[in-house]
């Protein structure tokens, strides 16, 4: 039977997640027997055609992605699952392996079984303890089960599937410096080209893929395109995790069709802001998006749309600004953690970041001058795309330069007279 | 020409049984042995505690891998702790949402209750107090860790009370 919350219909916040037997009761693995089937080909084809864009932030299309990687040769193909979940305000992928770890473990089988993969790794935050045993138990079980390992469900397909704990730095999360921390490396980023799919972990065909994109592949390989697209609204198809934090009656997260507006999350789900609170801006998806402003609560979560009001729909997980908390002071805090976080391998964004964090920490003082706003300004430009090495310092100008760009009173406010928002 | 200078430098120390026998089983999972580099440190503090000079060399001479390359990796990530910490680490979520609902005052009390700023040591040695990124626990705001136990909506009171728990423990 076919569902409308592919992502969440196990989760059952409270109760132990289910373990394998429970999970297989409730049609869990159906998409393993399925896929091994399939000619690998058509499944990279089912996913490209179901229209599944990436969860990680990006939103590339995934079958798309898988598309590019080689015909096997005979030696070892990885597929690695991003669960470094580090980008502030995002808190979706840990209920994922948190509430139903055998979902995440059978899309990494079935994507495995189209990508024709050999050994697959869960690259998880260390932080994720309670993540990390629920991983542990649900590998374990599947193994077995006979769902991993040699020879799975009596094919000639194998598969290794390990679980490898992080140790806290966002920068991990990039795909191809995550692609260095799994080989024990320092984990900054790597040239592209040649990307990961032709020459990845350990130079082998290699793809990383976000947690909820890989939770998305049972379901479409399950109950096909036609069901994938109807679960959309305002045309695209499936499901995806958002939620909202901030200063709001019922903060949290919740799967709803993809293309929901944000009104609906941020009013219907989210119950709005908290009494005596107005709602000043929101991050659409992340730390490293741009604000967007009340009037920007109507647009789809559609990346296209959000893109065309100058923002990014990033993680789809929202945090709002209030009007009771300064957003020089917001933007200041964002800035520190991309400072801290820079891998320090390209000049903008080592020394940089870390002269933003410096400035904006003047202007709260009412130490700030004019000129500090221009080379603010500058600074953004610096850390455009395609100045800098890898993708983050462009995300952490882009709190910057819409901070510029929305709030520019209350920058020059600061200049004269400091914060003059009460601290909590 | 022997002996002229003696080395005050840190030699590797021997690893321990339990040690090798968690290393050798992460091995197994990996094709080469540097990528074992990150969970070999891992397992170190987990039974020392925190990374010392001669554990680092230790392990980089068990893998061979260049010290200076492990001393990389080590330095690189916020968990592995390169000098000794208290008995409970105290993560404490400095990021946005956290910020947002005001987590700056309370780490002020907690600065106050255990008279220690980040990066510092209780002389008690039972905290160490560390800022940390974003939690994933943003709907519940403010947010830390305590080892691997994750508190949530935090409050001073709720701090009072957490503190007292780890101090009663010992
Ligand atoms: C600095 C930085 C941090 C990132 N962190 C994450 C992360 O924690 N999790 C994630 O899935 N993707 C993260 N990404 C995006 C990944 O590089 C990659 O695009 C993603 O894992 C691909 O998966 P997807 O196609 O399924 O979205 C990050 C990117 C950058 C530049
Ligand atoms: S942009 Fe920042 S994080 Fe990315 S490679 Fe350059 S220094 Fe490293
Ligand atoms: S910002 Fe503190 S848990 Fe996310």
């Amino acid at each position: 039977m076919s569902t409308n919350k592919p992502l969440t219909k196990n989760i059952q916040i409270g109760r132990a997640p289910f373990n394998f037997q429970q999970y297989q009761a409730a049609g869990g693995y159906e998409s393993v027997t399925k896929a091994l089937s399939m000619v690998p080909r058509d499944i990279i084809n089912l996913v490209k055609d179901s229209g599944l864009g990436g969860r990680g932030g990006a939103g590339f299309n995934t079958g798309l992605k898988w598309s590019f990687i080689p015909e096997p040769d005979g030696g070892p193909r990885y597929l690695v699952v991003n669960g470094d979940e580090m980008e502030p305000g995002t808190f979706k992928d840990r209920l994922l392996m948190e509430h139903d770890p055998h979902l995440l473990v059978e899309g990494i089988i079935t994507a495995s079984i189209a990508l024709q993969a050999t050994h697959a790794y869960i690259f998880l935050r260390g932080e994720y303890k309670v993540a990390e045993q629920c991983l542990h138990k649900a590998i374990a079980e599947a193994y077995e089960a006979g769902m991993l390992g040699k020879n799975i469900q009596g094919s000639n397909f194998s598969l290794e599937l390990t679980l490898h704990t992080s140790a806290g730095r966002y920068i991990c999360g990039e795909e191809t410096a995550l692609i260095n921390a799994l080989e024990g490396k320092r984990a900054n980023p790597r040239f592209k080209p040649p990307f990961p799919q032709v020459s990845g972990l350990w130079g082998r065909p290699t793809l990383v893929n976000n947690v909820e994109t890989i939770c998305n592949i049972p379901g479409i390989v399950k109950y096909g395109i036609e069901w994938y697209k109807s679960l959309g609204v305002n045309g695209q198809a499936g499901t995806r995790i958002s939620g909202v934090s901030g200063r709001v009656k019922n903060p949290g997260c919740w799967e709803m069709p993809v293309g929901t507006t944000f009104r609906t999350l941020f009013e219907e789900y989210a119950g709005g802001m908290q009494d005596g609170y107005q709602l000043r801006a929101f991050l659409p998806g992340g730390g490293s998006t741009d604000f967007l402003m009340p009037e920007h609560l109507d647009l789809p979560m559609i990346p296209s749309e959000v893109a065309k009001a100058g923002s990014r729909l990033g993680t789809s997980l929202i945090m709002v600004l209030d009007d009771k908390t300064c957003p020089v002071g917001c933007v200041h805090n964002l800035i520190k953690f991309f400072a801290h976080e820079s891998c320090g391998w390209c000049t903008p964004c080592r020394d940089g970041l870390p002269w933003a964090e410096h400035i904006l920490r003047k202007l709260e003082a009412g130490e700030g001058s004019m000129k500090d706003i221009d080379i603010l300004k500058e600074m953004c430009g610096y850390m455009a795309p395609g100045n800098t090495f890898c993708a983050l310092a462009p995300g952490a100008a882009e709190p910057l330069q819409s901070g510029l760009k929305y709030f520019m009173d209350e920058f020059v406010e600061h200049v004269n007279h400091g914060c003059k928002y009460h601290k909590h | 020409m022997s002996n002229i200078i003696a080395s005050t430098a840190p030699k590797a120390r021997q690893l321990t049984p339990e040690e090798i026998h968690e290393i050798e089983h992460e091995k197994k999972h990996y094709p080469y042995a540097q990528a074992v580099g990150l969970e070999a440190l891992k397992i170190v503090q987990k039974y020392q505690g925190w990374v010392s000079d001669e554990s680092l060399l230790a392990v980089a001479e068990y893998l061979d891998i260049p010290p200076d390359e492990l001393e990389g990796v080590a330095t690189f990530f916020n968990l592995i702790y390169r000098r000794p910490v208290g008995k409970n680490v105290i993560l404490f979520c400095d990021s946005v949402a956290c910020w947002m609902l005001g987590c700056d005052s309370l780490k002020e009390h907690i600065t106050k209750r255990l008279g220690i700023d980040y990066g510092q040591t209780t002389e008690d040695n039972l905290f160490t107090l560390i800022p940390v990124p974003c939690l994933g626990d943003c709907d519940r705001a403010p947010t830390m860790m305590v080892g691997n136990q994750h508190y949530r909506n935090l409050t001073p009171e709720k701090i009072d009370e957490i503190i007292a728990e780890y101090r009663a423990k010992g």
